[in-house]
């Protein structure tokens, strides 16, 4: 059960601090102090996969070699996700802040900002706020140089090697792992590559130290996080919790009174549906989110979510490998086919065993996490997808 | 054909003449052009000294590199599951309406283009869309009939 | 010394280098694990997903091909896990796939099919995708037949295209469901850079990249009793041609091969040799007078140094990207249209054929020969100078076609003229070849004396290093060749157009001081052609070429100014070699094409 209450938290956006003040005092403090905070804070990554912050950049510190790279993704493309567009607009300089004591914990000279094309209009901002936190750094002495790259629309470049490829100029198709970017990432030397969010906490970190930020979240999920709300509920919006809070308490905030599902983590992630939401912890020990919240009620049909989440697959797989391509087209086709039904609804059956595959078998991230949503409304709400 | 071969260059010479400038080449070639023509990538890969079947590889992945004539105006509607559910689909037909055309297609005077696209980041603003660079959220018929006449009027 | 890891594999232990991956292990201890993106000449894809295994203390399978081997990996190569997993990832495939079987001319050659086979398809688990799919069907080019609907995505074509030939012709195009193997534009392959060396043919597990075949075009000249129908044999067939028909890697087969030809029903069947020890001839003399010219006349136009021309996908990848030095080719035809030329015109007159009923057939390792023999500038005797080109692949199946029991057929002998052969003349096949074959003639022109290697063989020259460089010294030489006395003649070989392109730049780039250029556009040379056997792997290749000089040191004459014939056809025929009968039919000039 859980035991963490709905609160809603100040830390992403709070303008109680000069950035200016803990980029200094952080740029004084020694590597092996951030390094240590970063890692005693519980701190994963934001974007979704929740790989540990501080573990990252101790692997890539102790790479050897002098050309490192830090990259903050900001290819921010999950459907339903808006998080980091907020967070680029409202404290864009916390985000440099973040890469560059990265920077110096890992020995990087330069750091880069994969910035998606849909946010092409957040350049011209990011770019003066640029030329302001470059100004700040050279007063600091501090030898670090930011630069932003656009993407041009494709949702596998959010994928941490598909983004190193589209940022050497290539198709942006996921890398065979091992090697990790912490050993071979952009131009195959050693990078961290972390999300806009994990980067402002890490800032964020340093000022209000790794106790602080640990007193908030549970054993497994330290912390708080942006929350992007969308669907069936009368206060869309970008939201900063604690997390640990139970999907019930979260639906009592957030919903129409209707809600029937939500969607955690965007099209990747589970649909938790009613019946579920008291036991449904959101964070790495429940339902894992890089951030979205869809809600649903019970005017929605998840034949038609469902649908809409495997069309997306099908057209931003990258299409190298055989399970993701072909996959996310069996999905649809099949799932159209039972509805129409051309196939029997034991044929659900045959595509569950597909996603699994899918989900074992695929090369990255995007492949494999197909079978989340298909799995979990096909699994909730069968009959939705029959009659 | 010149002023493509002009561009180009200018890019290149902008942006490096190395794999890792196409990226920022090919966006440079859309933000003049809306699109990549065989022309401009002809030019590209002769400029990085590279495969012309890469260069149209490299362009072909993503979204908006076109590689097919857009209007100066690309309108791309958001068809994500939390637009849907606010309205896409009437925005959509409104702007068939408005522009005569299906989704897909350019207006005879090559001025706008209308297509969908995936999720755009606007999802508690829906239904979004993006003009060019330019997004527009909360959409309503009133709306958008009120923006395309601002764009065929005034640019 | 390498390090060494070790892991088990379904329980067993095994130790290999660090740096080799499961699926290496896996071979080592003799399990089989299905691959399909996987090629041993290629780097490592890892998107087909078909070898994936089970590795202990990780939730998803990975795949085997791409993953190294690690200290103290616990692998499993046979659960339920990963027999499922790749039983849906081939169902998956054939569902994308126009599985039209036995009406395709990969029938029982195809990876795919055989996996299928492997596992035991029965009905098809998943949505046939193939109608909702355009695929399309390239078939306008003289060499290559390009079929979207066969193709498995697998990337082998474009790994090959890009890394052994640094041509990337083929690329891979849009994302997603659309994502597809493509030319520029999607054009036809015969309006892009394609230089047609069927290297991606050579390694296209499924019928989406095959050549174009003229087989049923041959059996009709042949039945066609008004023509007179000639056949000449490459180099590098006689040494790959039997790996079709059931022997071993390796086995020559010359004489059941002419045998098999003359069942067939060939009015003539003769040697592509004759004109390879035509071509050193020739090449040899100009490649002299173009030393004269520059070393005693001073001549600055002359353009050194000089490259072979033997090679159609390297003449066609010159022209798109070296155009400025297509004065540095050599301006010989290939052995294959000088033999074209001459059926057309000596051939024809010493056996008072009519040249208008002559239909000319070559078999060939090469599919970019298809190409060359369609080629404006190959028209020199008045006709298609070469009317069809087979590939060593074809004539297998016109012998399966004929009924004959290749294995057992008796040894038969070229008839003549234009029959005879020498070692240098097969040497052509390999990578090297075409440099020591000439080295042979032109050395003992210049010196009157054999060159200075054991039996001949001019080892330096040989070997499937990428790019090979030698130096001869020339000494002691004929009073006329005075001009070359202590000249070091400085010689490079290159084989693959990676390589080619490498030789190239350094010649661009001022880097290089050499005189003479061999380049093969295929990998080890003719014998990797693209017309070839399926399948290649460097240890293929390696066997071939020993039977090359296998060959070469069975012959009685080894020198290609030793050719009875070739001797003969200057007395008859030509004059001399670059005499004006030789520029007419055995000499041209390339142009430059564009670069996309």
């Amino acid at each position: 059960m859980p035991d963490k209450k709905l609160k809603r938290v100040d830390l992403i956006f709070s303008e109680d601090c000069g950035y200016k003040d803990v980029l200094a005092e952080s740029l004084k403090m020694s590597n092996e102090k951030i390094l240590q905070e970063i890692l005693d804070s519980g701190l994963r990554g934001r974007g979704g996969a929740g790989f540990p912050t501080g573990l990252k950049w101790k692997f890539t510190s102790q790479e050897p070699g002098d050309e490192k790279y830090v990259v903050c993704n900001a290819d921010e493309g999950e459907p339903g996700t808006f998080k980091d567009r907020e967070i680029l607009s409202r404290v864009p300089l916390k985000v440099f802040g973040g890469m560059a004591v990265c920077g110096k914990v890992i020995g990087a000279k330069h750091g880069y900002i994969y910035l998606r094309g849909e946010y092409q209009f957040l350049k011209a901002d990011l770019e003066k706020a640029l030329d302001e936190f470059h100004a700040s750094l050279k007063e600091s002495g501090f030898d670090f140089q930011i630069h932003i790259l656009m993407g041009s629309g494709a949702y596998i470049c959010g994928e941490e090697s598909a983004l190193f490829e589209s940022m050497e100029g290539k198709r942006g198709e996921p890398r065979n792992k091992p090697p990790y970017p912490t050993i071979a990432g952009f131009r195959s030397k050693p990078t961290v590559i972390n999300n806009v969010e994990t980067l402002v906490y890490s800032f964020m970190i340093c000022r209000i130290g790794a106790k602080k930020f640990q007193e908030l979240g549970t054993a497994d999920s330290r912390g708080s996080k942006v929350f992007s709300i969308s669907g069936d509920t009368p206060i869309a919006g970008i939201y900063e919790l604690e997390l640990g809070m139970s999907l019930e308490d979260f639906v009592e905030e957030f919903g129409d009174g209707d809600t029937k599902a939500v969607q955690v983590g965007g099209a990747a992630g589970f649909c938790v549906p009613r019946k579920k939401f008291k036991d449904t912890i959101i964070g790495f020990e429940g339902v894992p989110t890089g951030g979205s919240m869809m809600l649903f009620n019970s005017s929605r049909s998840m034949y038609n979510v469902l649908k809409n989440y495997v069309e997306f697959f099908e057209e931003e797989s990258c299409g190298q490998c055989t399970p993701c391509r072909v996959g996310c087209q069996q999905l649809k086709k099949g799932i159209e086919a039972v509805k129409k039904g051309d196939k029997s609804a034991h044929y659900l059956e045959t595509l569950q065993k597909l996603a699994e595959t899918m989900k074992v078998t695929s090369k990255c991230g995007l492949g494999q996490s197909v079978a989340n949503s298909f799995s979990s409304i096909v699994d909730n709400f069968k009959e939705e997808m029959i009659y | 054909m010149p002023e493509i071969k002009e561009l180009v260059k200018g890019l290149a010479d902008k942006h490096g003449r190395t794999r890792e400038s196409l990226l920022p080449i090919l966006q440079g070639i859309i933000s003049e052009e809306r699109f990549i023509s065989d022309a401009a990538m002809t030019e590209v890969a002769r400029e990085l000294d590279m495969s012309a079947a890469l260069v149209y590889g490299t362009a072909t992945f993503y979204s908006f590199l076109d590689t097919k004539p857009r209007g100066k105006y690309v309108i791309r509607v958001c068809r994500t599951i939390t637009c849907d559910m606010k309205g896409k689909k009437q925005i959509v037909k409104t702007l068939e309406d408005l522009l005569k055309v299906n989704v897909g297609e350019t207006t005879k005077d090559n001025k706008f283009t209308l297509l969908e696209t995936n999720c755009l980041g606007w999802c508690h603003k829906g239904p979004a869309m993006l003009i060019n660079d330019e997004a527009y959220t909360e959409l309503t018929e009133e709306k958008v009939s009120e923006i395309i006449g601002d764009y065929m009027k005034n640019k | 010394m390498a390090n060494t890891v070790n892991l088990k594999i379904d329980g067993i232990d095994v130790s290999v280098e660090e740096g080799k991956t499961v699926l290496d292990a896996a071979k080592k201890l003799n399990i089989h694990i299905p691959t399909l993106c996987h090629h041993e000449d290629l780097c490592v894809a890892g998107n087909c997903r078909v070898c994936v295994v089970e590795q202990e203390g990780v939730k998803n399978l990975v795949a085997s091909c791409a993953m190294p081997a690690q200290e103290g990996m616990v692998i499993q190569t046979n659960t339920h896990k990963v027999r499922n997993a790749r039983r849906h990832v081939v169902e998956l495939l054939l569902s994308e796939h126009n599985a039209d079987c036995t009406k395709c001319y990969k029938n029982t050659k195809c990876e795919l099919q055989s996996l299928a086979n492997e596992m035991v398809m029965g009905d098809h688990m998943f949505i046939d995708l193939v109608p909702d799919k355009n695929y399309t069907v390239d078939m306008m080019s003289p060499s290559i037949i390009k079929d979207d609907s066969k193709c498995i995505r697998c990337q082998r074509c474009v790994r090959t295209c890009t890394e052994l030939q640094h041509v990337s012709a083929l690329g891979v195009a849009y994302k997603g469901d659309h994502m597809k193997i493509s030319t520029f534009f999607e054009n036809p392959m015969y309006d892009v850079v394609c230089t047609n060396c069927g290297q991606c043919v050579n390694r296209c597990p499924t019928g989406a990249l095959i050549e174009k075949n003229y087989v049923d075009e041959v059996w009709d000249a042949i039945y066609d009793e008004n023509k007179h129908v000639v056949v000449q044999t490459a180099p590098a067939v006689r040494i790959a041609l039997g790996e079709d028909l059931g022997f071993d890697v390796g086995e020559r087969v010359t004489g059941k091969m002419v045998t098999a030809l003359k069942r067939i029903g060939f009015d003539s069947v003769l040697d592509t040799d004759f004109t390879a020890d035509l071509t050193i001839m020739e090449e040899g003399t100009e490649l002299l007078t173009r030393l004269k010219k520059a070393l005693v006349d001073k001549d600055t136009s002359v353009k050194l140094p000089m490259t072979t021309s033997c090679s159609p996908g390297w003449i066609k990848f010159i022209e798109h990207t070296f155009p400025e030095y297509l004065e540095n080719v050599s301006t010989c035809k290939s052995p294959q249209q000088m033999f074209g030329a001459l059926a057309k015109t000596y051939y024809a007159q010493k056996r008072n054929i009519n040249p208008e009923n002559i239909v000319s057939v070559s078999i060939m390792p090469c599919t970019a020969k298809k190409f060359e023999a369609n080629r404006p500038e190959m028209r020199d005797s008045g006709y298609q100078d070469v009317d069809y080109v087979l590939t060593t692949r074809e004539l297998a199946i016109m012998i399966k076609q004929a009924g004959l029991d290749f294995l057992t057929l008796p040894d038969d002998k070229y008839d003549s003229i234009m029959g005879d052969s020498t070692g240098a003349a097969v040497i052509f096949g390999a990578t090297g070849g075409v440099m020591e074959a000439a080295l042979r003639t032109a050395y003992e022109l210049v010196t009157g004396r054999e060159v200075p290697f054991e039996n001949l063989n001019i080892t330096a020259v040989r070997g499937m290093e990428g790019v090979r460089e030698a130096a001869v010294k020339i000494e002691n030489v004929l009073p006329e060749w005075s001009f070359l006395e202590g000249v070091e003649l400085k010689t490079v070989v290159a084989h693959g157009l990676t390589n080619a392109k490498k030789v190239m730049q350094a010649v661009k780039d001022g880097k290089a001081d050499w005189h003479f250029i061999e380049i093969m556009a295929c990998p080890g040379g003719c014998l990797g052609g693209g017309g070839q056997p399926i399948p290649t792997t460097p240890e293929i290749r390696q066997k071939r070429a020993e039977a090359i000089y296998a060959e070469d040191e069975g012959l009685p004459i080894r020198k290609s100014h030793e050719n009875p014939e070739v001797q003969q056809i200057y007395k008859d025929f030509l004059g001399e070699p670059l005499g004006h009968k030789s520029h007419e039919l055995l000499h041209t000039h390339y142009h430059e094409r564009k670069r996309v």
